[in-house]
């Protein structure tokens, strides 16, 4: 096929309608399980099966014909009504539309075939559907999974590192004879005797074990039943079960061709590369390094590579999927579906500007135009920005998948109640906090709503809730994810911030304080790590984005009755109400919704950095000094008041030059480690200022401060 | 090569952990003094991983004081087990 450009549009095109008919099988096939009789529904879902059979005709890809084929012939049955709905039916079908997405991804990444991997998948789920086959209807099914099916599970070549315990021999445990039973599940082609750690003659202990071994394995067992020879010696041996070197590329390419995944460490177990044991093992020792040096966690692929699990080819191909998955993210921002009427409204008042800016041209009434022509620049700016807002509604809907799905794993019953979908927010920002969203609600279904069981006997009905709402609030959207369940454990999460050394033993904390503390790096009240939650990427990682969004995350939590999480966004990102203040020759923009009030820096020499303010202190940043400006402080200092997390700082600067509506300007790479800055903008006089990123300001100094407090008292 | 004779040094029945440390005794006193060791593992029913450490203890120890040591004769099942650690029979080279 050639892939000219007309080609490749038309390709663009389906792959974006075919990305909305898996969303609407999708939605239809969640919609069918719950009204499994909804005939409106069924065809839909039939609907949506057929066209994308109809187009992927039309573009020459067989295998999802053949797939689609299958999935649309068990729906016919259904819309005929010879078939009914029931949910192992929607649990087989589910996947399937899983599936299509994934091919359509491909194809979005220019792969035109399914690769090994997901031709197995098709071919597996394809076996689920069998019995919902009319009779000889499934044999285009099994001619299209034929080429993939046959082969369940191709050998394949580990190295294993076998390094034994001194006492292996004295308890009993003779490493030849885990060789010899080594053969048993694959042919070992290769060993080697490593003797260097053999001690002189007269050293030596010839009951303890000294050597070790180097084996290559060729296999058709996973690597877990391989791991598993070595069960009882895996305590005080260290063994090491790498793929052999020469088949790296076949799992860097296993990797590539894998569906998309966030989680580094879900790729690696996914290809088979490791295993869960190895996986949580790494996990731990990630924890405990980043406990004992206080810094942030080592990413796990270098875990995984210095304690050689994985071979550095196969984290690095890891790494790149993911960052695929994160990029293709991305890109999905680069096109945007917008409203045609608001599309016309802006081109619209672009028209009206034109002719305003014209008629400022003539004599009269020059100034009145002048009027006309700023208001519309304001509409225009306004609609403008309008044009990036989404309602968020269609987010919070993918929930209800991951509401199903995790209901289903954890034998829960949950329902989802979203409310206010219809608020609407930037769409880049939509995107951005679809993931924290995501491990708010995987959260709340782990550990917050209860097992029905034990529901009932706190007196609740056994079916949980989950409630996503949404809604403006003052210049900001707010997006709360609340549950019925079991509330925070205050007295657990206390202790453990006490274990931790988060906090000091016997400090006395607030509710509000207690529970802010489930934010803390590495806090995970967790007492088992299960699939979904407690994995290390904890509520620090959400605050962080929520953070990074120039949002904020509380949490409102009542014992056995439930507990919300509340982020709170602005609108957009790309315009801030902004604070001008200047300093020397600098001007610095200060974010508007953190001033609470502007004073004169009293005069006559200060002591400390500390001023008073109606009977209580402040202490005050003099960003002259804390940026290094040249030149003499003006006579007349003012103080910019800041609120941070509800601590009150003062900001000391030569002028308070008003409020602005700022458009942010990133700053370049090379300043993207600063701190205390968070972007520039451009004045009406073409002078750059920098926008003052409050946060990091106010903790930066009071950590400084503390330095210099402590010293004296030392 | 050498101008004095191989020691001949005849192990028997198992060469495992219980009988390793009477093993590294007997080979490792015959090396000093000695042209290089042949040891005649005909006798020797079964070999561990211990045995094998024993072995390869006096190989290293007669590599240096430069004396050649030479296994012979063992039975299929122990010369597998001397391959894996790449000790090689007499008869072989």
């Amino acid at each position: 096929m050639s892939a000219d450009d007309d080609m490749r549009e038309a390709l663009d095109t389906f792959v974006t309608e075919a990305r909305d008919l898996v969303q609407q099988l999708e939605d239809g096939l969640l919609e069918l399980e719950a009204h499994p009789s909804a005939a409106e529904t069924v065809n839909t879902v039939f609907r949506a099966a057929h066209t994308l059979k109809g187009s992927s005709g039309l573009f020459g890809l067989r295998h999802l014909v053949q797939f689609t084929h299958v999935v649309e012939t068990v729906l016919g049955s259904v819309r005929e009504g010879d078939l009914g709905v029931s949910p192992g039916l929607v649990s087989s079908l589910l996947p399937c539309a899983d599936h299509i997405g994934a091919m359509i991804e491909g194809l979005a990444a220019g792969r035109l075939e399914p690769d090994a991997a997901q031709a197995a998948e098709g071919a597996r789920l394809l076996a689920a559907l069998e019995p919902y086959l009319p009779d000889g209807q499934g044999a285009l099914a099994t001619d299209g999974a034929d080429p993939a099916g046959g082969d369940p599970a191709p050998e394949r070549a580990w190295r294993l590192s076998l390094r034994f315990g001194p006492d292996s021999l004295r308890n009993g445990m003779d490493p030849l004879s885990f060789l010899r039973y080594l053969a048993s599940i694959g042919t070992v082609s290769r060993v080697s005797t490593d003797a260097a750690a053999l001690p002189a003659a007269e050293e030596m202990d010839p009951e303890t074990c000294y050597l070790a071994f180097e084996v290559e394995l060729l296999s058709g067992a996973p690597k877990e039943e391989i791991e598993a020879v070595f069960e009882f010696v895996r305590e005080d041996s260290d063994i090491r079960i790498v793929p052999a070197d020469h088949q790296l590329d076949a799992y860097v390419w296993a990797i590539r061709a894998m569906p998309e995944s966030d989680r580094v460490g879900d790729v690696l177990i996914g290809s088979g590369v490791v295993t869960e044991l190895e996986m949580t093992e790494a996990l731990r020792i990630q924890q405990e390094q980043a406990a004992r040096s206080g810094t942030q966690p080592v990413p796990i692929g270098e875990i995984l590579v210095e304690h050689g699990i994985v071979p550095r080819p196969i984290v690095d191909a890891a790494l790149n999927r993911q960052r695929k998955t994160t990029e293709s993210r991305s890109q999905d921002t680069t096109t945007i579906r917008i409203d045609a009427a608001r599309l016309d409204r802006l081109i619209d008042l672009v028209g009206e500007l034109v002719i305003a800016q014209s008629s400022t041209g003539l004599r009269a009434g020059a100034g009145e135009a002048q009027g006309e022509v700023m208001r519309l620049v304001d509409e225009v700016r306004h609609s403008a920005l309008a044009l990036r807002m989404v309602p968020i509604g269609t987010t919070l809907r993918r929930f209800e998948r991951v509401v199903r799905d995790v209901g289903v794993e954890l034998h829960k019953e949950v329902s989802l109640v979203i409310t206010g979908g219809d608020a609407e927010m930037d769409k880049a920002l939509v995107e951005r906090i679809s993931d924290p969203l995501l491990h708010l609600v995987r959260n709340s279904l782990d550990h917050g709503i209860e097992a029905p069981a034990e529901r009932q006997r706190h007196g609740k009905s056994g079916q949980g809730t989950l409630r996503l709402n949404a809604y403006h609030d003052a210049g900001s959207i707010v997006i709360e994810v609340s549950d019925d369940g079991r509330g925070l454990d205050r007295e657990r999460i206390l202790a453990k911030a006490v274990e931790r050394g988060v906090v000091a033993a016997g400090a006395v904390l607030s509710d509000q304080e207690v529970y802010d503390l489930i934010f803390e790096p590495g806090f995970s009240t967790a007492e088992t790590v299960s699939n979904l939650s407690g994995r290390g990427v904890g509520m620090d990682v959400v605050r962080r984005n929520v953070t990074a969004l120039r949002g904020s995350i509380e949490v409102d939590t009542a014992r056995g009755v439930g507990t919300t999480i509340r982020i709170r966004l602005p609108l957009t990102l790309a315009i801030i109400d902004g604070f001008l203040v200047g300093v020397g020759s600098a001007s610095f923009i200060v974010p508007l919704d953190r001033v609470t009030e502007c004073v004169e820096l009293p005069p006559g020499p200060l002591g400390r950095d500390c001023m008073n303010l109606r009977g209580e202190v402040l202490p005050f940043i003099r960003l002259r000094e804390l940026f290094d400006i040249p030149g003499e402080p003006a006579r007349r200092q003012n103080v910019v008041i800041v609120e941070q997390s509800g601590q009150r700082t003062g900001l000391v600067v030569d002028a308070l030059l008003g409020e602005l509506q700022t458009v942010i300007k990133p700053l370049g790479v090379l300043f993207s480690r600063l701190k205390c800055i968070s972007g520039s903008t451009i004045l009406g006089s073409g002078e750059i200022a920098l926008i003052l990123d409050v946060g990091p300001l106010v903790a930066d100094h009071s950590e400084r401060e503390h330095l210099l407090r402590a010293r004296p008292a030392a | 090569m050498t101008t004095r004779e191989l020691r001949r040094v005849a192990l028997d029945g198992e060469l495992t952990i219980m009988t390793a440390a009477e093993s590294k005794e007997r080979l490792l006193t015959a090396l000093p003094g000695s042209g290089g060791l042949r040891v005649d593992l005909a006798g020797v029913e079964e070999i561990d991983t211990a045995g094998l450490q024993v072995l390869l203890l006096t190989r290293r120890e007669a590599e240096s004081m430069s004396l050649p040591f030479e296994l012979t004769a063992p039975a299929p099942g122990v010369a597998a087990v001397l391959a894996l650690a790449g000790l090689t029979t007499a008869e072989e080279q």
